[in-house]
């Protein structure tokens, strides 16, 4: 992510930097204030005091674009809404994060109809998609630590080795941590 | 009175500065920590040891991002808009004393940056200097609410400008003098209150002035409830809604470098500044204190956030030139009628 990706060789400087920034851009993503539909109801409750998703991963509700990193596309995108959507994630500077939130913003959800965008990714690139209809907190947490990971470890780790090692290492934890859960 | 050599007034400032820097930084931490115990949260705890380095995070990151500059805007005045507010909230700080002159390294220190003889028209001075900062940065985005903003800091900050100035003028009676450091020495002196002997801290004889004070710097510094012209819900974000990256961060550092400043300032003038239990004979002690001082003051700007929700414009407004102005009146001439009858001049 960034302007300035693959202008400079990859050298321990150029990469320890990466590592600070890659830190601190994990560890302050701050969030686009706007909710589509019934998602955006569950993402507020992930925010709020029981599961505090907002303050605890040290993340903040900006109202203007300009000053966001992350957008969370929480529900159903409509035709006439997908333009704004898309301006909204234009205004953003770079870098930035896309997490789609439930069915309706991944796939279209249950309304396959000439009315709705079937799936968010067709507007805007989506980093991280997260299931459910409305996905629990919990999903919202699970989804918000693996973009965490993906913006300080793989995308460290992209610039590195290369993107397919990161991908081949992403799917690799990702099974460790499903066998951790089954077991 | 400023009889020490020049670089040493350069490395206090310098000090100053940079505490002021990382107090603002940790200022941000602390008012999340806050409140999240305020709203039954935990607050950043992810980021380093029990989130500590959240602050740093936050800075790192603007740093890192794009700066945008909207096509529309004004560049120029765009650019130094966010400087004007940021330069404005620092210099401030140069006239709090924190100490009187002290001996130390074989030599005579002041503990302060300087000490003019009229300190405290300096810090409204420039505290009302730094609003020009927010309507030219609201301009220069060519942003609708960014200017309506920008018209509402205006107004809001020209009309609590004279509500802070005139609380003052009771104190400035009482001291004889506008030179912070004067009216820190005024309060060192004792007061008998029948058998109690205390401090002659301004905050006992003019306790109508500190509440009025304290409102009227909540409304200065833009702080809830009185942050009209950042209002999320009617105005995005307000004046800087077009800002991003380190720009933005100037607005930030700004707002809190103020918020410290004026803290360390209303403790200077009603709480005795570095006066204390064996300040007197230690200096490092009066510093200690100014310092908890001020912090109880952040702390009630973040208890008043997390407490109160926000004025509608009008009522700002009312409040303001209805209730706060008569009052303030009313405190400057009950003061100076005291002064004058203890000074044997009135009847």
């Amino acid at each position: 992510m960034g302007l300035i990706d693959d202008r400079f060789d990859k050298n321990v400087f150029v990469t320890s930097l990466d590592f600070v920034f890659n830190w601190a851009r994990r560890s302050s993503l701050w969030w686009l204030q706007f909710g589509l539909a019934c998602c955006a109801i569950e993402m507020i409750a992930a925010s709020m005091s029981r599961f505090d998703l907002a303050e605890r991963f040290g993340m903040l509700f900006r109202a203007s674009p300009r000053q966001a990193d992350l957008m969370i596309v929480a529900g159903t995108v409509t035709k006439k809404m997908a333009p704004v959507v898309r301006t909204l994630y234009d205004q953003m500077p770079e870098p930035k994060w896309v997490v789609s939130m439930g069915s309706c913003a991944n796939v279209g959800g249950p309304f396959d109809t000439y009315a709705v965008v079937q799936g968010v990714d067709q507007v805007v690139p989506v980093d991280i998609y997260v299931p459910g209809c409305p996905p629990t907190p919990e999903a919202l947490y699970f989804g918000i630590l693996e973009l965490q990971n993906k913006v300080i470890k793989y995308e460290t780790m992209a610039k590195k080795q290369g993107a397919v090692a990161a991908e081949e290492q992403r799917m690799r934890d990702r099974a460790e941590a499903m066998a951790a859960i089954r077991a | 009175m400023n009889d020490q050599p020049l670089w040493l007034t350069f490395i206090f400032a310098f000090l100053i500065m940079n505490v002021l820097l990382i107090g603002m930084a940790y200022m941000t931490y602390f008012e999340r920590k806050m409140l999240g115990a305020m709203q039954d949260r935990m607050g950043p705890t992810r980021t380093g040891p029990k989130g500590l380095l959240q602050p740093i995070a936050d800075g790192i990151k603007l740093l890192g991002k794009e700066d945008l500059i909207p096509r529309a805007a004004d560049k120029w005045v765009f650019f130094f808009a966010p400087l004007i507010v940021f330069v404005t909230a620092i210099v401030g700080a140069a006239v709090i004393p924190f100490g009187g002159t002290i001996n130390a390294f074989g030599r005579d220190l002041n503990l302060y940056i300087t000490d003019l003889n009229v300190g405290a028209l300096f810090v409204l001075a420039f505290s009302s200097i730094g609003v020009y900062g927010i309507i030219l940065g609201a301009w220069a985005s060519s942003n609708r609410y960014s200017l309506l903003g920008g018209l509402r800091a205006a107004a809001q900050v020209v009309s609590y400008e004279i509500i802070l100035g005139l609380s003052l003028v009771g104190v400035f009676m009482l001291a004889g003098s506008l030179s912070l450091r004067d009216i820190m020495l005024e309060q060192q002196t004792n007061l008998e209150l029948g058998p109690l002997t205390v401090k002659n801290w301004f905050i006992l004889s003019q306790p109508l002035a500190f509440i009025l004070f304290m409102i009227a710097a909540v409304a200065e510094t833009n702080r809830a409830p009185f942050d009209l012209p950042e209002a999320e819900s009617e105005l995005v974000s307000g004046f800087h809604t077009e800002y991003s990256a380190f720009r933005f961060s100037f607005y930030f550092l700004g707002e809190y470098i103020s918020m410290i400043v004026v803290s360390l300032f209303a403790a200077t003038l009603f709480l005795g500044g570095p006066s204390g239990p064996g300040s007197s004979d230690h200096w490092y002690l009066g510093i200690l204190y100014i310092l908890i001082k001020a912090i109880v003051f952040l702390f009630f700007y973040i208890w008043l956030r997390a407490t109160l929700p926000r004025f509608r414009y009008d009522q700002l407004m009312g409040l303001a030139w209805k209730v706060l102005l008569p009052l303030v009146i009313l405190n400057i001439v009950v003061t100076a009628a005291i002064r004058l009858a203890s000074d044997g001049l009135l009847f």
